[in-house]
């Protein structure tokens, strides 16, 4: 069963909503709506969100993100719909009932963190549990526990006040996760932060996430977040939902010009690492080869210069076709002194920054500065220009 | 052809004769209950010694509000103990900290409940206009024939007029809490109660304490204009130099009614500063 299921869900903002509704079934325009006073939320839409997804949602301004998000746990109340958990809808709940949906099963992360500013960052973390009348050791227990999690354990006696925004959030998150929750709800969540703190907060989301399998649905106006986030990504526009996929699909499928234009700004070279456009290395040498063995391998492949490991995988460095020919015939027995750096970025390193390097091919290297690919000139430049993105972005899914 | 006047005057004076005959019996009890009441309290502040209450006055100033605040507490306070003020003082301070706490206990819940039902504040918004700009003096009539002349009577017509401010700051401190931060408390399923105790009130801590440094600040102006009705006090001092044409004594009570007024003011505008709210914005 789905976590989350809306059903030809509609919101409409004004006097007498319903006829709003009616007058959109009728097949009248968003403007005539207005000249009556009536404002579209959200728009006939149907979703289903799957157990541990992360749903990204995205969309111009306006075009009904916020709404639709506060109509999952009620916030807003819709004009008309459904909107089913593990199949109770919502809609239909008394207002103890749905307190206690909103208890037990959302956590919920704001995009200005909304922490009380008067509690430190223990006493915000436990304000879900404190809701929930869970006793105050406990309380503390559980809160201490989530502070843990998002990496601010030192922080707990601090007012929220103290703390740098990207630090806020992670208290809002901490928060958030306090309570156990299957959902989280987060409404552009990182716009606020700056971007190295944003990138930072969405990587430890997405650690978060492997972890704790959540259904997240995350709302952002960034394309590279939602790449980077989402499982599926939602796009809406005037209230309604105009394609839902995976962000291949969206990619290399949009589903009209709105969607396209919103592709079409995709920034490549930030989303892409160097991971997804490396080659694995096509021949391999070890110092202890001597310099007829490294050019033989040179030969066989067609290449001008070969890596060069020790025995742990470790990269040395690179040795050209030229020294080797050169060191063969001043009858040298090793590599160890023909071996020159070669630069090297990591799996991870976003292809905007490999671009600044002048010298090709680059060596990826893992954590442990084990070879694992090269990244060359062309296949940097295909990358850039569009033609590999959806393809190696459905790779690094795999992969991640 | 004239069109007769609406007979206000009449309406209100017939109805405030009605309610005399039927309830005064209640009211004048009450009153000399209340009376009964002030007059112990003043009695007691009296029993002190002047210097231990000066000293005492400035010890707590001194706590809330820093040092410029303590010595100027202590130095105001000796000031009127010399000109010889310190009954009339002491009656004064009993009958604004009483009125004060009245008008405290009723302004701030019926703030609260402005703030949550709208259906409440349709009715007490106006009524609070009326009630503070309606010229202070004319409380002081209807009062008489309820609570008879006396502190109670003054009483009275100081809690009418300095309420305003802490219903109203009451409830807009409410209003003004961030529409985010309600949010988030519905988000996790808080109640209303909830959403009021651990959110709003905190945060609107520092307005409901200006509210109360106001409500203060008229009490006190009342108090002196009271004395008109019989309480006693600085503004009896100022009332009694009024008629014998003493300039220079209404001076000094005027001086020891400014002395009071900023001791009470610094203070209570201490506390709502050092309210944890506050200190975080
Ligand atoms: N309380 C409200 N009253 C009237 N109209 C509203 C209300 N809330 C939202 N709307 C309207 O509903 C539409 C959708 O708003 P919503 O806030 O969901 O958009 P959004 O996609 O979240 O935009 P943003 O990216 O700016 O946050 C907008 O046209 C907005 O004007
Ligand atoms: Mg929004």
């Amino acid at each position: 069963m789905s976590a989350i299921e809306v059903k030809h869900l509609y919101k409409v903002f004004g006097p007498n909503p319903r006829r709003g509704v009616e007058l959109l079934e009728q097949g009248q325009s968003k403007q005539a709506l207005l000249e009556r006073g009536l404002a579209i939320g959200v728009r006939d839409a149907s979703l289903r969100v799957e157990a541990g997804e992360f749903l990204v949602v995205m969309g111009l301004s306006g075009s009904g993100k916020s709404t639709l998000l506060r109509c999952l746990n009620r916030l807003i109340a819709p004009t008309c719909g459904e909107v089913f958990l593990d199949g109770v809808d919502i809609t239909r709940l008394s207002d103890k009932a749905l307190r206690e949906v909103r208890m037990r099963k959302f956590g919920m992360v704001f995009q200005h963190f909304a922490l009380l500013p008067h509690r430190t960052v223990l006493e915000n973390a436990a304000f879900g549990l404190e809701l929930q009348r869970v006793d105050p050791a406990e309380r503390s227990r559980r809160a201490a526990e989530a502070l843990e999690l998002v990496g601010l354990s030192g922080w707990a006696g601090s007012l929220p006040g103290e703390l740098s925004g990207g630090m806020q959030q992670r208290v809002g998150l901490a928060r958030a996760l306090a309570v156990n929750p299957d959902i989280l709800l987060m409404d552009e969540a990182f716009s606020a932060l700056d971007p190295l703190i944003r990138r930072d907060m969405q990587e430890e989301l997405l650690g978060l996430q492997s972890r704790m399998r959540k259904t997240i649905v995350f709302i952002t106006h960034d394309l590279d977040e939602a790449l980077l986030l989402g499982d599926r990504i939602v796009i809406m526009k005037d209230g309604q939902i105009v394609q839902v996929g995976a962000p291949e699909t969206i990619l290399t499928q949009p589903a009209d010009d709105y969607v396209a234009r919103f592709v079409e700004k995709v920034d490549v070279s930030k989303v892409l690492t160097a991971e997804a456009v490396m080659h694995k290395a096509s021949s391999i040498t070890w110092p202890k080869d001597g310099p007829k063995a490294a050019l033989h391998k040179m030969r066989e492949v067609g290449i001008s210069g070969i890596m060069v490991r020790d025995r742990d995988q470790r990269l040395l460095g690179v040795i050209s076709a030229e020294d080797a020919a050169r060191a063969l015939d001043a009858h040298v027995e090793t590599l160890e002194g023909l071996i020159r750096p070669v630069p090297s970025v990591r799996l991870e390193t976003p292809l905007a920054e490999i671009f600044g390097i002048a010298q090709f091919p680059v060596a990826v290297v893992d954590e442990e500065r084990r070879l694992r690919g090269l990244v060359v000139r062309g296949a940097l430049l295909a990358a850039l220009a569009g033609n590999r993105a959806p393809e190696r972005a459905a790779e690094l899914r795999e992969a991640a | 052809m004239s069109i007769p006047a609406i007979p206000l005057a009449r309406g209100v004076e017939a109805a405030i004769e009605y309610l005399t005959l039927h309830f005064a019996f209640l009211t004048k009890a009450l009153s000399r209950l209340v009376e009964t009441g002030v007059d112990a309290l003043v009695d007691a502040m009296l029993w002190l010694p002047p210097w231990l209450f000066i000293a005492a006055l400035s010890g707590l100033a001194w706590k809330l509000a820093g040092r410029r605040i303590a010595v100027f507490a202590a130095a105001g306070l000796l000031l009127v103990w010399n000109l010889g003020l310190w009954a009339p003082m002491v009656s004064t301070l009993a009958l604004v900290l009483i009125a004060t706490l009245v008008a405290v206990s009723i302004g701030m819940p019926l703030g609260v409940l402005a703030a949550v039902f709208p259906g409440v504040k349709r009715v007490v918004a106006p009524a609070l206009d009326f009630m503070q700009t309606m010229p202070a003096f004319v409380y002081l009539i209807p009062a008489i024939p309820f609570f008879g002349l006396g502190p109670v009577s003054a009483i009275v017509s100081t809690v009418i007029f300095a309420m305003p401010p802490a219903t109203r700051l009451t409830y807009l401190g409410i209003e003004q809490t961030p529409a985010e931060l309600v949010e988030a408390a519905d988000a996790f399923g808080a109640t209303r109660a909830q959403k009021l105790f651990k959110i709003q009130l905190p945060l609107a801590r520092p307005t409901i304490m200006a509210g109360v440094n106001q409500t203060i600040m008229l009490s006190l102006s009342m108090v002196v204009i009271a004395a008109m009705i019989g309480a006693k006090g600085l503004g009896g001092e100022v009332w009694k130099a009024i008629q014998r044409f003493e300039p220079g004594k209404g001076f000094e009570a005027g001086v020891g009614v400014v002395i009071v007024a900023i001791i009470l003011d610094r203070i209570t505008q201490a506390v709502a500063r050092k309210s944890p709210a506050a200190q975080t914005r």
